[in-house]
């Protein structure tokens, strides 16, 4: 059982880091997080658990590795927590090595299994207990640690600095008034109605979805402003690391930001971690029952948009699609019809998936997953071939993924299987099919 | 022995069992406080729509991907929560000792739900045996615990059926039933009075704070 090809992945986060692992050390770690930082949620968790495995089927990992009892997610559970409750924190880098690899890439806290539990026990919950403990030991993949140590160097998860951010913004605005001459990306505007926050990787690597924002906003006739400033990125890869410290300071930057512009709400762009760590991972480790500014993911957005009439379709997009149920936004958030009603308006030919909605599989990119970067991603693609299968059936050419983590992921999926799909953000079909106002154009 | 069964024994159980439940209960609802993210987000409304789709056969999708099980852990535990409650030869005692009392089974649907439990708690056994994915999960508590749920039904079915010496089998089945009623609170059979709970804080998470369905 314990000897897998995974257990073979050369990762420095890993392998060096438990070399300086004391067992005092790890115990004393694993005390602070049982004493202090757990209570009832993991005692009452640990204690209702009756190993009856009916949480298997929820996973993707498990589904796709042939049922490999190692996957399901009591297994995980077990080779992590009970363990070191068991043993009351006496083990040594090894346990804590394996521990590591599983609670970071082989599960991406999706929480598909907590909804399975008949207890409802959050079995995410319990996995992202164990990266708590990892991360306190340095024991992290050194890919996700590096996003880490991004965010608590520049509040951004890619290393982006100010300069090149507002660089980003001004020839993103450029280029949308290619299609629109009056697009803007207004900058520091206090005031407006929205602020409009995107992740990392957009200004990073795919900048002209900033553009394409641009000219929805402007064909919309919206009122809306990007801070020039630190606390544009709503996205925490702290969060998925264990990193709470530093989890928290991204994530009250971002409130300070909009606060600060005086903002009515918050709209973000297509992700889904990022709307989870603004919505409620982040407000709890402040202290907030709830965000103080609204927060409107971009599905319900175009949703707005679309139901009002505030932006319409010339002519809808013509290839057959179907869909990426996000796991943050749909079963996080409930906006799985939502997300239906703007992919019929947009869209002539969609074929829905199946499981759908909040049962839908995991992208198995999410959660941290596919930050673990390169020595991980075969292991994340034999995780899920049955999200390829799933695809496949739908005999679609296009995958909608309003999330930047099933984006990736769906694409990697893809290319793995050779489905020969092609994954699309919905803001990339809006700007194709939207009708643009003949007043904007001139 | 059999007069300590019958007297001391019981309280002794019903001590425990009550007093471990309550006990289990009242701590885990102070700690639910200190952990600060749990109370404000407890929903009546979501919880009870939890509890009501898990309480309800093939009320979610996990139970209608898994239909024989589902069936089976139905009846399994109906049997096990009712049976004791409503079988005869305990009103009868209860009315004795204590003079209260409340409507009975017929002695054949008893009989049928007390063998029903019998038999779907071997298929889980079986189960844990045979498949590898509740095998790897499953220690030698777990056997342990199945047999201490089982024995009071099937020292009860022997002595309804008087197999061997009558006296000696309810002795036996007084014990069973007491050690059954003591390892409640102590064990994971603390998902008994548990349930409710974490279904309904799972209830709410989804319902109250994400919008979504949990079933």
């Amino acid at each position: 059982m314990e000897d897998r090809p995974e257990s073979q992945v050369v990762d420095s986060g890993l392998d060096e880091t438990i070399k300086k692992l004391t067992p005092d050390q790890i115990e004393r770690v694993v005390r602070h997080v049982m004493d202090n930082e757990t209570s009832a949620r993991l005692k009452v968790y640990v204690d209702t658990c009756v190993h009856c495995g009916l949480c298997s089927e929820a996973c993707q990992t498990y589904i796709s590795r042939d049922r490999d009892p190692w996957f399901s997610p009591v297994a995980k559970v077990k080779n992590s927590i009970w363990e070191l409750i068991r043993r009351k924190g006496k083990v040594d880098g090894a346990f804590i090595r394996r521990m590591s690899r599983i609670v970071f890439t082989e599960c991406a806290v999706c929480r598909r299994c907590s909804m399975y539990c008949p207890f409802g026990i959050d079995i995410a919950y319990l996995l992202l207990v164990g990266r708590r403990i990892c991360s306190l030991l340095g024991v992290v993949p050194k890919y996700l640690q590096d996003t880490t140590n991004s965010h608590a160097a520049t509040s951004n998860q890619m290393w982006v600095h100010q300069d090149e951010w507002i660089d980003t913004l001004q020839w993103q605005e450029e280029e949308a008034q290619f299609e629109i001459p009056s697009a803007r990306i207004p900058l520091e505007k206090e005031g407006a109605e929205i602020m409009y926050s995107v992740i990392a990787p957009e200004p990073k690597i795919l900048a002209q979805l900033l553009g394409n924002m641009s000219q929805i906003f402007t064909a919309a006739g919206a009122d809306w402003t990007m801070p020039a400033t630190d606390g544009w990125d709503n996205s925490n890869m702290a969060m998925y690391s264990g990193d709470f410290e530093v989890m928290g300071r991204v994530e009250r930057l971002h409130w300070d930001t909009a606060a600060r512009l005086k903002v009515k709400r918050i709209v973000m762009g297509e992700c889904g971690h990022a709307f989870r760590g603004a919505v409620y991972d982040g407000p709890r480790w402040l202290g907030w029952q709830y965000p103080p500014i609204p927060m409107v993911h971009a599905i319900e957005y175009y949703y707005e948009l679309l139901s009002t009439g505030k932006i319409k379709v010339k002519e809808k997009y013509k290839p057959h699609v179907t869909v990426q149920d996000p796991c943050n936004t749909v079963r996080g958030r409930g906006l799985g019809d939502k997300l239906r009603y703007v992919i019929d308006a947009l869209c002539e030919n969609f074929t829905d998936v199946s499981p759908n909605h909040e049962h839908n599989y995991c992208c198995m990119a999410g959660g941290g997953t596919i930050n673990c970067g390169p020595p991980w991603k075969k292991s994340r693609m034999l995780s899920n071939r049955v999200k390829a299968e799933q695809l496949e059936a739908t005999g679609a050419e296009i995958v909608i993924t309003p999330c930047h983590n099933c984006h990736s992921g769906i694409e990697d999926v893809i290319g793995f299987y050779k489905l020969g799909m092609h994954v699309k953000f919905i803001s990339e079909i809006m700007v194709e099919v939207m009708d643009v106002p003949e007043n904007l154009k001139a | 022995m059999y007069e300590f069964s019958r007297g001391p024994l019981v309280w002794i159980a019903f001590v425990i069992f009550f007093g471990g439940s309550l006990y289990r209960l009242i701590s885990m609802i102070i700690n639910s406080k200190k952990e600060k993210v749990v109370h404000p987000y407890m929903s009546w409304k979501y919880g009870l729509r939890s509890i009501l789709h898990w309480v309800v056969p093939m009320g979610t999708r996990n139970m209608r991907i898994q239909p024989v099980f589902t069936v089976l852990s139905f009846l399994f535990h109906a049997g096990l929560i009712l049976t004791p409650l409503f079988v005869l030869g305990h009103v009868m005692l209860w009315k004795e000792s204590w003079g209260i009392s409340w409507w009975t089974f017929p002695e054949t649907l008893s009989n049928m739900m007390t063998i029903m439990v019998v038999i779907t708690g071997v298929i889980f056994v079986l189960r844990r045996i045979a498949d590898p994915t509740v095998r790897y999960v499953s220690t030698f508590k777990e056997y342990l615990m199945l047999l201490v749920v089982l024995g009071p039904f099937i020292t009860g079915l022997m002595a309804y059926y008087q197999l061997f010496d009558y006296r000696t089998i309810i002795t036996i089945h007084m014990w069973t039933g007491a050690i059954w009623l003591i390892a409640i609170p102590l064990t994971w059979l603390s998902h008994m009075f548990y349930f409710p709970f974490t279904r309904a804080y799972m209830g709410s998470e989804f319902g109250f704070v994400r919008r979504a369905r949990d079933w």
